[in-house]
């Protein structure tokens, strides 16, 4: 019985907030760790959670942590409506509703001895970051690692700590951009794809994984192709409103696909067409 | 021993340029250098030089009464530093300043202008690659502006 109401998708499992970390002033990273000891934590990168607040809602949020860590659940959540602003201000020892993870996540195993270009805008680096770190885990497994992240200020740049860490990996380049430079700050000013110019990528052997808002991954997208890395070696997140998580109630309706469930990563081969449509 | 030549055709701005075109270009060319923190050019200066940068990022900037100057867009090794040398008033319309100790080739823009005024055909390819350049850095802004990492209320 207890194991059929464990794999009951619709029914949240009992989590704790273990830690919360300020990452911008508007963006926090909450470490939330099983109430029930058999919960181990398991997901893939890119796979996403259904966060349950109690008393006010449910909300989908992508997994942010590091694959590898079994006895926790990580999450970046940007604070920009009530669910959100009720996560981000829980305590230390708050309980929370877990369902999932569910979804496709980054092509990790797929992509082994390639060359991976991770694409990422604004608080999209959150999903891409478990990817991250299965590759530095596993550096002899895969090719070079190209991290480009572009975000709207210095201030708003997610785990900058962790990003300078990371350049110091062999055969890693990581280059960081923002909209709005202020005074104090010495890297680049632009948009995300403007840093294509100080890569060199091989293309045949390259495969890119790309989230942030659309119209940034459209351009990604087409300054990939034009870069010559095919579409059925790009992967893009997607984003819809998603309820029940399991492909029942059609509100992530995306063209023929179910996000939460045929998603949120997607090769790009088969929502490019779908990436240039406005009514959808 | 790097030529001057060589360094003008491995810039990825002039990848490709014809030998003849290429001996134009280096009759006015010159090796510079400008120290971190210094200003390379000004907003209202005459405009009679494009640097490709070699190495270290330049600011490209703008100023506003009464705030800090504004950052626009950085230039890195591989690009270009200045059009407006090509159009009159041949005024600078920005700011420019070395983040980092930069080495470029400066180009004269009158030698240039005299030179692409006597070879439409010298002329033609030098726009072609300009406006390759403007379009990106357009295309670049235009999504700038959007502000997508914004919140959408």
């Amino acid at each position: 019985m207890a194991t059929a109401i464990t794999n009951d998708p619709m029914l949240p499992q009992p989590y704790s907030v273990r830690e919360v970390a300020k990452e911008t002033p508007d963006t926090f990273t909450l470490s939330l760790k099983p109430e029930n000891a058999v919960n181990k934590t398991s997901f893939q990168p890119g796979q996403f959670s259904m966060l349950w607040v109690f008393g006010i809602g449910e909300l989908p949020i992508s997994i942010s942590g590091d694959p590898a860590l079994h006895d926790r659940l990580v999450y970046t959540v940007r604070s920009v409506g009530q669910a959100t602003h009720s996560l981000v201000n829980l305590r230390v020892g708050d309980g929370v509703g877990v369902r999932g993870p569910f979804g496709a996540g980054w092509p990790a195993e797929a992509a082994r001895g390639r060359d991976i270009i991770v694409v990422a805008g604004g608080i999209g680096l959150a999903p891409l970051r478990p990817l991250i770190y299965q590759v530095l885990q596993n550096r002899k497994n895969y090719g070079r690692l190209v991290i480009l992240y572009g975000g709207r200020s210095p201030r708003d740049l997610l785990y900058r700590k962790e990003l300078a860490t990371w350049a110091r990996n062999r055969e890693t380049q990581v280059l960081v951009t923002v909209d709005y430079g202020g005074l104090g700050w010495r890297g680049h000013v632009g948009v995300v794809t403007t840093l294509f110019k100080y890569t060199r990528l091989q293309p045949a052997r390259s495969v890119a994984m790309v989230c942030g808002p659309e119209i940034m991954m459209r351009f990604v997208v087409g300054e990939l192709e034009t870069q010559g890395i095919s579409q059925d070696d790009i992967y893009v997140s997607m984003e819809r409103n998603m309820k029940c998580a399991v492909g029942f109630c059609g509100h992530c309706q995306y063209g023929p696909y179910f996000i939460c469930k045929d998603g949120p990563v997607f090769q790009c081969e088969r929502v490019r067409k779908l990436l240039e449509k406005y009514e959808i | 021993m790097e030529t001057l030549k060589g360094i003008i055709t491995e810039h990825p701005f002039f990848a490709g340029l014809d030998d003849s075109f290429a001996d134009l270009m280096v009759s006015c060319a010159s090796n510079v250098r400008f120290k971190a923190g210094t200003y390379i050019l000004k907003e209202g200066d005459a405009a009679n030089t494009f640097y490709l940068i070699r190495e270290g990022k330049v600011a490209v900037e703008v100023f506003a009464p009464q705030h800090k100057p504004i950052i626009v867009s950085t230039l890195g090794v591989g690009e270009i530093l200045g059009w407006s040398w090509l159009m009159p008033p041949f005024q600078w319309k920005f700011h420019a300043h070395a983040v980092d100790d930069i080495r470029a080739i400066a180009l004269d823009g009158k030698c240039l202008r005299t030179k692409c005024e006597e070879n439409h055909d010298l002329g033609y390819e030098i726009l072609k690659r300009f406006a390759r350049i403007m379009e990106q850095r357009l295309e670049a802004t235009r999504l700038q502006l959007l502000d997508v990492y914004g919140v959408r209320r």
